[in-house]
């Protein structure tokens, strides 16, 4: 059995963590003693969210209220990247990964003053399981077919039984926000920091201190110090920019490169550059059997000779450079270097290297012709790449690649593309031959991405729903993929998805590009502000901050 | 000829020809990528400056003339005479033509066009040539753009079938056909170059606008609407000055086009 | 006067008849239109499969266009205009919330781009200089020029109102028709020669030339709502105000059926209602000057 926490008592952080968290809470307690309690911070949404139930969240907007209002059992505390006690001060995951049980803090009351108990977690959990919920919280604890059962052992314990082992099953609590089963304000009740005050449609999202929240700082004083946060509807990068440098916001998650240069050069204590994120960009092929595409072309797809001479070809340094203006790192595999347990430290980026990739090619029968690449039937290897229309930065890979791929005699024609349209291609008519698009990780566990690297599954994007798998290689994921899901033995979990990584870095599926930096930007009126790589970057800490007079 | 008319001309001829000649006068061609000068201010090198991913702009500038240029008023024209027609003749004709006229007229400026573009895209091979794409969506413009122009030149057409000149004509017995052409188009010209005028910097704009379903010009191939898209991106107007060439030489352009509009306005007058 | 009671009741049911059709035609472009029956949580990687398949069942409730047509139609006939599927709210509601804003942005955007026009385009009739007209032309056109993102955008940065912005884009419109047209006028021979006699400029301008452009800039103002009301999606979206064309714009990314077609509706009855009051404020102008 694992245990997590037992010897944390109180709310504060724990002690004997990393010396980042122990600065952090100096610099949050300097910057508190520097400003006033009270304040309020604002910032931009990028969309409307589309649901304020927590246990409904599959959008970036609802997540971040989620994670400023939810109260949750366990927390992944963003910068250390390991799991903190949260509403319960202790938890076990038993031998067999597939029950969980948890000590809850007594005392605690929801938003409205409703006072909470193990009932409430008991509640949460099923509404979270009706199959009729379809959400990806929810989805993520079902390893297997049958019911998870609650078992409420007193108002401070539960214990939560799965019907199937589920890996890394503590860390997926860091998600569910518990909901009161007796509140009459249903789910804008809350046990987080924060409530939703006000809420103007397509404006303004007011959040404003939870008069019950169960935490104190080292004083014992209540958290969090801020009033108030004003969550800004507004998708237009531009404006967030003009906005923050007119002093109306105070923070910018995922801060655009040029601005961030242009910040820099100004302001340079304004800005953060936390290092490579989770987050990756890619490049795949189109290797579905009975997609629209000719065969010949199907053909050069699904050879990993072809797949990783087009992946030699790719000038990565110049993506980074050009691109991100240095605020990205080559990508290596399925894992950013950034995710600091799972991340295979064997695997290097691969090397810029247009010659020896036209030598593979041309060994596989390919021949350059008059400047133009050909393959043995003297097709000319002419293919399109599409991406989502508004993504500057894939626009400009692609235009990038479009050109590293023209010095070796292929033509690529570059097509930008509304989202929905593009999806559809990807999903269901499957009439696109190359796509560039991004993995938005908030997962640190592989088990996140197990729809991913199925080959069964929606979401294997190269070659979805195979019966069986069409390649050795990726049968071999498959098995790999759920030997890890299925153990709770850490070392063993990291062996098997050590060899996936290197597998889908020697084949190729996905041709990964880049993994950009984590940038953001900070008003020097926030205080205790200590952006990181992992969502939501800036207010991760959001209950520490403060906000001094402008 | 005023000075303005012979200044008009000759910006017009030059902006022709050294677009024509940028094969000549360009220092690169539009799509070579200086990966080492990227958002590079104005130099010898570079006469304005790179893009962001260090193309030389003066270059984009010329090459994406070429097609703006051509293809703008092309499909300026073709909206006019849409709207001269549909318009003209639904005001000329009056009555229940008029009516149904103004009224799909009505359904067109208020129908979500955008879905018909993205469609459109969808029925193109995504392999398809950057000049073909191009094409397409300026002919979709042009076919589409009529709408504003048909309204009000069904109201100038209505007004004039109701005066005296072509009550007489008509009580004289010009056939219909004569009398719509000689008497009712030539007083639908003020109108008509609006129309035309309009259209060219709409058209230009729009095509750039397009990029985002996957219609306009492609990469790499420049176009003045997608130099013009460069602007959206400034928060500060002092910055890179040297982005709004484009900008002031769509200005130029457009004002030269309105001088020698000018002059057949004065004749029609 | 019962004739004319049949009249306005024709009238009535051609309007009605064509905001309809604009309903049904939006919903049958949005439904071919590539990318309807997709959903981008499709691609969260948490989903399982029978999650998927939920999503996509969600969409394939409107797959007939005709038949999710005319249940709109039974259900609007008692107040409901269905349920949004991007945004999760009532459509009514958002129409309701969000109109004022967009009615009022338009309005002084409109007002203030008829200010510009009227006065540039009377002023560049009355003096016919070609210095002042080469300066309102190039005024007009720079704006003419410039992309609504850009224009949204200086208005934030220079903290404006957002009407000013809309304002911006519709005048060079309306300022070339309408001052083509009063060139025009102010160019026939009458008016020519009642100058030379010394005739006042005022008595000129509104006993010969109001009479003859007005119909004109009538139907030039109807047209101008509808210019407006594409001017506004831009501007919403960027100014970050929570309108009619914010709501548009969040729709056409969504491909959300039921709000695209209650937008198209109520645009489709603010066009028709647009340009059908100058159609009518015109004939009546005429018949009084007939």
């Amino acid at each position: 059995m694992k245990s997590h926490g037992e010897k944390l008592k109180q709310s504060i952080h724990p002690s004997g963590k990393a010396v980042a968290v122990a600065l952090l809470c100096l610099g949050s307690f300097l910057g508190h003693a520097l400003a006033q309690d009270g304040g309020e911070l604002r910032f931009c949404l990028h969309s409307e969210p589309k649901t304020f139930d927590p246990l409904k969240v599959d959008d970036d907007a609802s997540g971040a209220i989620r994670y400023l209002t939810g109260g949750v059992l366990v927390r992944v505390n963003r910068q250390t990247q390991e799991l903190e006690p949260g509403l319960a001060m202790s938890w076990k995951v038993s031998k067999d990964g597939r029950q969980i049980s948890f000590r809850l803090r007594s005392g605690v009351s929801f938003s409205d003053g409703t006072p909470f108990s193990a009932e409430d977690v008991a509640y949460t959990i099923q509404q979270l399981m009706d199959p009729a919920l379809h959400s990806s919280t929810g989805d993520s604890f079902r390893s297997g077919a049958g019911n998870v059962e609650t078992k409420v052992i007193s108002p401070t314990q539960i214990s939560i039984r799965f019907p199937a082992p589920v890996a890394g099953l503590d860390r997926l609590f860091d998600y569910v926000a518990i909901l009161s089963e007796r509140s009459p304000k249903r789910e804008m009740a809350v046990l987080g920091p924060f409530m939703v005050s006000d809420y103007k449609p397509g404006s303004t999202i007011l959040l404003k201190r939870n008069p019950y929240y169960w935490k104190t700082d080292e004083q014992g004083r209540k958290l969090p110090y801020l009033d108030s946060i004003r969550l800004d509807i507004q998708p237009n990068r531009d404006v967030e920019m003009l906005r923050f440098k007119r002093g109306e916001l105070d923070l910018i998650n995922s801060l655009d490169t040029e601005y961030f240069d242009k910040l820099a050069v100004t302001s340079p204590q304004l800005v953060h550059d936390a290092g490579a994120s989770l987050d990756s960009e890619q490049l795949w092929f189109n290797e579905v059997a009975r997609s629209p595409i000719p065969g010949y072309k199907k053909n050069w797809f699904r050879s990993a000779i072809f797949r990783r001479a087009i992946s030699e070809a790719i000038n990565r340094d110049d993506l980074s450079r050009v691109v991100f203006h240095g605020h990205a790192q080559p990508a290596v595999g399925p894992f950013s270097p950034a995710n600091k347990i799972w991340f295979n430290s064997k695997l290097k980026p691969q090397s810029y290297n247009p010659d020896e990739a036209l030598k593979e090619l041309q060994a596989d029968g390919f021949r350059m012709e008059n400047g133009a690449l050909k393959d043995k039937d003297g097709n000319e290897v002419v293919f399109s790449i599409i991406t989502n229309a508004g993504n500057k930065y894939r626009e400009r890979m692609a235009v990038l690649i479009q050109d590293d791929l023209q010095k070796i005699g292929i033509h690529v024609n570059v097509v930008t593309l509304d989202f929905p349209s593009l999806i559809e291609r990807m999903t269901q008519s499957f009439d696109y031959e190359a796509i560039i698009l991004g993995l938005t990780n908030v997962d640190l566990d592989p088990n996140g991405e197990m729809n991913v690297w199925l080959s069964s599954s929606e979401n294997h994007q190269w070659n979805p729903q195979q019966k069986t798998p069409e390649t050795t290689w990726e049968a071999e994921i498959d098995r790999l993929m759920r030997a890890q899901a299925s153990s709770s033995d850490l070392k063993k979990r990291k062996e098997a998805f050590d060899r996936v990584q290197e597998i889908v870095v020697e084949q190729e599926p996905f041709i990964f590009l880049i993994n950009k930096n984590a940038l953001s930007a900070v008003s020097a009126a926030v205080h205790g502000a200590a952006p990181v790589i992992l969502l939501p970057q800036t207010f991760w800490n959001a209950e520490w901050l403060t906000v001094s007079e402008k | 000829m005023s000075f303005w008319r012979k200044l008009a001309c000759v910006v017009l001829a030059l902006v022709l020809g050294a677009s024509l000649a940028a094969n000549w006068l360009a220092p690169a061609g539009y799509a070579r990528q200086y990966r080492d000068a990227t958002n590079a201010p104005p130099s010898r090198t570079h006469w304005l400056g790179t893009d962001e991913i260090g193309r030389d702009r003066f270059a984009r500038v010329l090459y994406g003339t070429r097609i703006s240029l051509l293809l703008a008023p092309a499909a300026a024209l073709l909206s006019t005479l849409m709207a001269a027609l549909i318009g003209g003749l639904a005001g000329y004709l009056g009555g229940i033509w008029a009516r149904m006229a103004m009224a799909v007229t009505d359904l067109f400026m208020s129908l979500p066009w955008l879905f018909l573009l993205i469609t459109a895209r969808a029925l193109m091979p995504l392999n398809v040539s950057p000049l073909v794409s191009v094409f397409v969506t300026f002919l979709l413009l042009g076919l589409l753009g009529w709408t504003a122009a048909a309204r009000v030149l069904c109201t100038t057409a209505g007004s004039l079938r109701a005066s005296d000149f072509v009550r007489q004509a008509r009580a004289a017995g010009l056939p219909g056909r004569k009398l719509f052409w000689v008497h009712v188009v030539p007083n639908l010209k003020p109108v008509l170059y609006a129309q035309f005028w309009i259209s060219i910097p709409v058209f230009i704009l729009s095509e750039a606008n397009l990029g985002i379903l996957g219609l306009g010009v492609a990469e790499p191939m420049p176009s003045w609407g997608s130099l013009l898209k460069e602007l959206e991106g400034l928060v500060s107007l002092g910055e890179e000055p040297w982005k709004f060439v484009p900008l002031i030489l769509l200005v130029v352009v457009v004002t030269s086009f309105q001088f020698l509009l000018s002059r057949q306005e004065e004749l029609a007058a | 006067m019962r004739s004319l009671r049949w009249k306005i009741a024709g009238h009535a049911l051609a309007l009605l008849a064509t905001v309809l059709l604009g309903g049904l035609f939006s919903a049958t472009l949005v439904r071919l239109a590539p990318g309807f029956d997709v959903d981008e949580r499709e691609l969260d990687p948490h989903l399982n499969a029978t999650s998927v398949q939920a999503l996509h069942d969600a969409r394939h409730q409107d797959e007939s266009v005709l038949r999710f047509y005319f249940s709109y139609m039974k259900r609007a006939a008692h107040g409901d205009l269905g349920t949004s599927l991007a945004l999760g709210q009532p459509v009514r509601t958002l129409l309701r919330d969000r109109a004022p804003l967009t009615l009022r942005l338009l309005a002084v955007g409109l007002g203030l781009a008829w200010m510009l026009t009227l006065t540039l385009a009377l002023s560049a009739a009355w003096l016919r200089l070609s210095v002042y007209d080469t300066l309102t032309t190039v005024v007009s056109g720079t704006f003419l020029c410039l992309p609504a993102a850009v224009l949204a955008l200086l208005s934030v940065l220079w903290n404006v109102p957002g009407s000013l912005a809309i304002a911006l884009i519709v005048f060079p419109h309306t300022y070339r028709y309408a001052r083509n047209l009063l060139v025009k006028a102010y160019s026939r021979p009458h008016i020519i020669t009642a100058r030379a006699k010394g005739l006042g400029e005022a008595r000129i301008l509104f006993w010969h030339v109001v009479p003859v452009v007005t119909p004109q800039l009538l139907a030039v103002a109807g047209v101008s709502v509808s210019l407006a009301v594409g001017a506004a999606i831009p501007v919403e979206a960027l100014c970050g105000l929570a309108g009619i064309g914010q709501l548009a714009w969040q729709a056409a990314l969504a491909r959300d059926l039921s709000l695209l077609v209650n937008i198209t509706i109520l645009v489709t009855l603010v066009t028709l209602l647009a340009n059908s009051g100058a159609d009518v404020i015109g004939h009546v102008i005429r018949g009084q000057e007939a």
